[in-house]
């Protein structure tokens, strides 16, 4: 075996907790949730030149039984909200939300009675990101900070 | 624009529409006549039937948010022959805002009219199915009112049930 080569006759110890934070931050598939422009830099933010694949997230899943991280990325209308919560409740635990951009963080520019001031009002939002429209790289942040995020807290427990 | 054209189109408006005629405005681009309320469907089929304006471009609601003759309603057309463009306008009353439909002269004022009831309020007689367009048919007040706050009335728009559903 290989590890043997490393090793040698050593060993080490880990936890499950931790092999599993460990593989759960490093493939964190976004559910893209473009409503907006903001969809436009979300594209950019998987395509080559910023390059997701670094972080484990460029696997776009146009389903949410299979995503983790789900990027609204844009301005929510009422009648939309319904539709956006009713992917939220399909996708499975463990799952993260990031708000991105103005409007979806706090409604932006789009002060009015049709758009929904922010989505947190009916998501729980991990991370805002702001800029209108935010730069890939800012993206890449929030998907670093989801990683911190998922790390830092206990990823096994038992069921009550 | 063929101004020769234009002069006219104006003349045969002018001779059909004799005092309904209420305002001109030749000072922007394109002709803008008011006319009154009585009128609109005669002419609107005058124009499209005889003077060839074939297309009804959009239909605009205002609020003008005055004691009389509060809303106005005005008619973008297009003659695609003459290369001609005019704009109708007719002001409805606040207390009982009624027009007559033009869907009978053009189809595609069937979306534009429940678009401008459902911002405005402003009925239309004889359409085939005025119901809201955008908003909830369920929904109580018309945004595009000047009295309507920018922010809309707080529950008056549902939300998503953001509990997961036990039974």
């Amino acid at each position: 075996m290989s590890l043997d080569r490393v090793m040698g006759e050593g060993y080490f110890t880990t936890t499950i907790d931790a092999l599993t934070k460990w593989g759960r931050a490093n493939s964190v598939w976004p559910m893209p949730m473009g409503l907006a422009c903001c969809a436009i830099e979300m594209m950019a933010f998987a395509g080559p030149k910023y390059d997701a694949a670094r972080f484990g997230s460029e696997v776009f899943r146009f389903s949410p039984r299979q995503s983790d991280v789900m990027i609204v990325a844009g301005w929510c209308t009422y009648k939309m909200s319904h539709a956006i919560r009713r992917v939220w409740d399909q996708m499975p635990d463990p799952k993260w939300c990031i708000a991105m951009g103005a409007c979806a963080s706090t409604g932006g520019m789009h002060r009015c009675y049709g758009v929904v001031q922010g989505v947190d009002n009916f998501l729980p939002v991990d991370y805002y990101i702001s800029g209108c429209p935010p730069r890939p790289e800012s993206i890449i942040n929030a998907i670093l900070k989801i990683q911190d995020k998922i790390k830092e807290q206990q990823s096994l427990k038992l069921d009550s | 624009m063929n101004t020769d054209t234009r002069d006219s189109i104006l003349q045969d408006i002018k001779e059909f529409l004799g005092d309904d005629l209420l305002e001109l405005n030749l000072e922007q681009a394109y002709p803008l006549l008011r006319i009154s309320g009585s009128k609109i469907y005669d002419t609107c089929r005058f124009l499209k039937n005889t003077l060839h304006f074939i297309y009804l471009n959009e239909i605009i609601g205002t609020d003008r948010f005055t004691s009389e003759d509060r809303f106005e309603v005005i008619y973008h057309l297009i003659s695609l022959r003459d290369r001609q463009r005019i704009f109708v306008k007719v002001y409805v009353d606040e207390e009982d805002p009624l027009l007559p439909t033009v869907n009978d002269i053009w189809k595609s004022a069937n979306w534009h009219e429940r678009e401008v009831y459902d911002m405005f309020g402003i009925r239309f007689e004889g359409h085939p199915d005025l119901r809201r367009i955008f908003l909830p048919e369920d929904f109580k007040y018309y945004p595009l009112r000047k009295e309507f706050p920018l922010l809309g009335v707080p529950g008056s728009l549902e939300m998503p049930n953001t509990t997961p559903d036990h039974d």
